[in-house]
This record gives structure tokens, sequence and C-alpha cells, in this order.
């Protein structure tokens, strides 16, 4: 048994009542051969950074779950026969994050703060914190590249 | 005298940077992770691409991870592989 995250993206046109049907069924696959599902986050209609099947955007669904190497390639086949799942990623975990995910952080701090503000408040940061990655240098590869 | 010679280099090189320490090397690092968008934006250069970790002064450990992290965001679609 060890751990695993989950993702995948479900088409854009079905409903979250379905895409809830589909996480069930494939949590079921885990269950019946005594894994146990430790996390279960569902991301929203998220848009896609580039299309995928022609599709624009996607339903994202996360697993962490504890299984055997066996049922994840049942898991794995099963997910890759449905029709309505544009990608999947399985990814062995070492230990299952406390609370929820970065994104679901993230998705709930959005509607507090206007969009405009939003904007400007995430600028500010970068430039103070510059540390990382100063746009000057960032400027020179791009003049270097082209 | 040696302390004399090194104040002596530093004023002759005045636009001789010290090196960095790696951001994500240290005790309250962040934590490096194929969700974390906002934070992996920071390592990819406007078109996309993944910022040299001489540039950036990630160690090659972390560089990896990055790497891996970035790899995975993008096949998620969290992230793009090119922006044009």
């Amino acid at each position: 048994m060890r751990l695993y995250e989950s993702v995948f993206i479900a088409r854009q046109d079905i409903s979250i009542v379905q895409v809830e049907a589909m996480a069930d069924e494939f949590t079921g696959i885990i269950k019946s051969t005594g894994g146990s599902v430790q996390k279960r986050e569902y991301w929203g209609l998220r848009s896609l950074a580039y299309r995928i099947k022609k599709n624009r955007k996607g339903h994202y669904m996360m697993f962490n779950f504890e299984t055997d190497s066996e049922t994840l390639k049942e898991y794995e086949r099963v997910m890759g026969l449905n029709e309505d799942v544009l990608r999947y990623l399985n990814m062995r975990i070492e230990k299952v994050e406390e609370g929820p995910s970065i994104i679901m952080q993230s998705k709930n701090e959005r509607p507090s703060r206007g969009p405009r503000d939003g904007g400007r408040d995430d600028d500010r940061e970068e430039a103070s914190n510059g540390s990382a990655m100063p746009n000057g240098d960032d400027g020179a590869i791009q003049s270097i590249e082209e | 005298m040696t302390q004399l010679e090194i104040k002596r280099e530093a004023i002759r090189k005045p636009f001789s940077r010290r090196r960095k320490s790696c951001p994500f090397s240290g005790p309250n690092a962040p934590a490096i992770d194929y969700k974390d968008i906002k934070l992996l934006s920071r390592y990819t250069s406007e078109r996309g691409k993944i910022v040299p970790s001489r540039i950036s002064a990630v160690s090659a450990k972390k560089q990896r991870e990055l790497a891996t992290a970035i790899k995975r965001s993008r096949f998620l679609a969290l992230m793009p592989y090119v922006t044009s």
C-alpha cells in the first residue's frame, strides 16, 4: 500500500453532479480492494492554460489515497476508457498534506477582494519580494533568445 | 591586512553582486508544489520557459524539484507550455 495523489480533468460541458458521480466511481475502485481515500477536493471549473481536445475549460478533481500498484493500474485503465476524462495524473507522495491544498486556498481568497485591487496587490508583493526573479534578469534572457 | 584588501576589492567593482542564496533552502522556505502556480510562475520566463538556476540562484537539488513541479503543472494545464 502506498500513498498517491491523483488529479483528473473532466470535460467542461458535463455538470458538477456528473463529475461527482465520476469521482465516486473512481474512488469506488480504490475502496473495493481495501484502499482508503484520505482527501477529495473539487477545484471547480478552471480555465485550462491551453486547449485539450478542443476544450478551453475543465472540471478539476483531486484525490489523495492509499492503495497498491495493481489497483492503481486498474484505476488508470478505467480513467483512460472514460471519454469525459480529458487528462489524469497520478503521483506518489510521501504524506498527505493537512488542510486544503493551495488551489483551494487561493480560490477562497479571490471573491473577497476586488479584481483590480487584487492585481495591484500582487504586483506590489512581487516587487517587494524581488529576490527570486528581478525583472532586469528576465529582460536579459529575452534579448538573448531573440 | 586581509580585511583591507577585501574592502578595496569591493570598492573596485561596484557592480559585482554577491551570490544570492537559494530561495528554497533555509528554515522558512516555501515548499515546491506543482499546485502552487503563483510560486512556480516566478521561475518561468514570460514565454513560459523554466528560468535557469544560474539566474534564479536556486540550488541544483531544488532546481530539479522545481523543474518536475513545473512540468507536472504544465501537463495538467495549470501552466502553459508556451505563451506567445
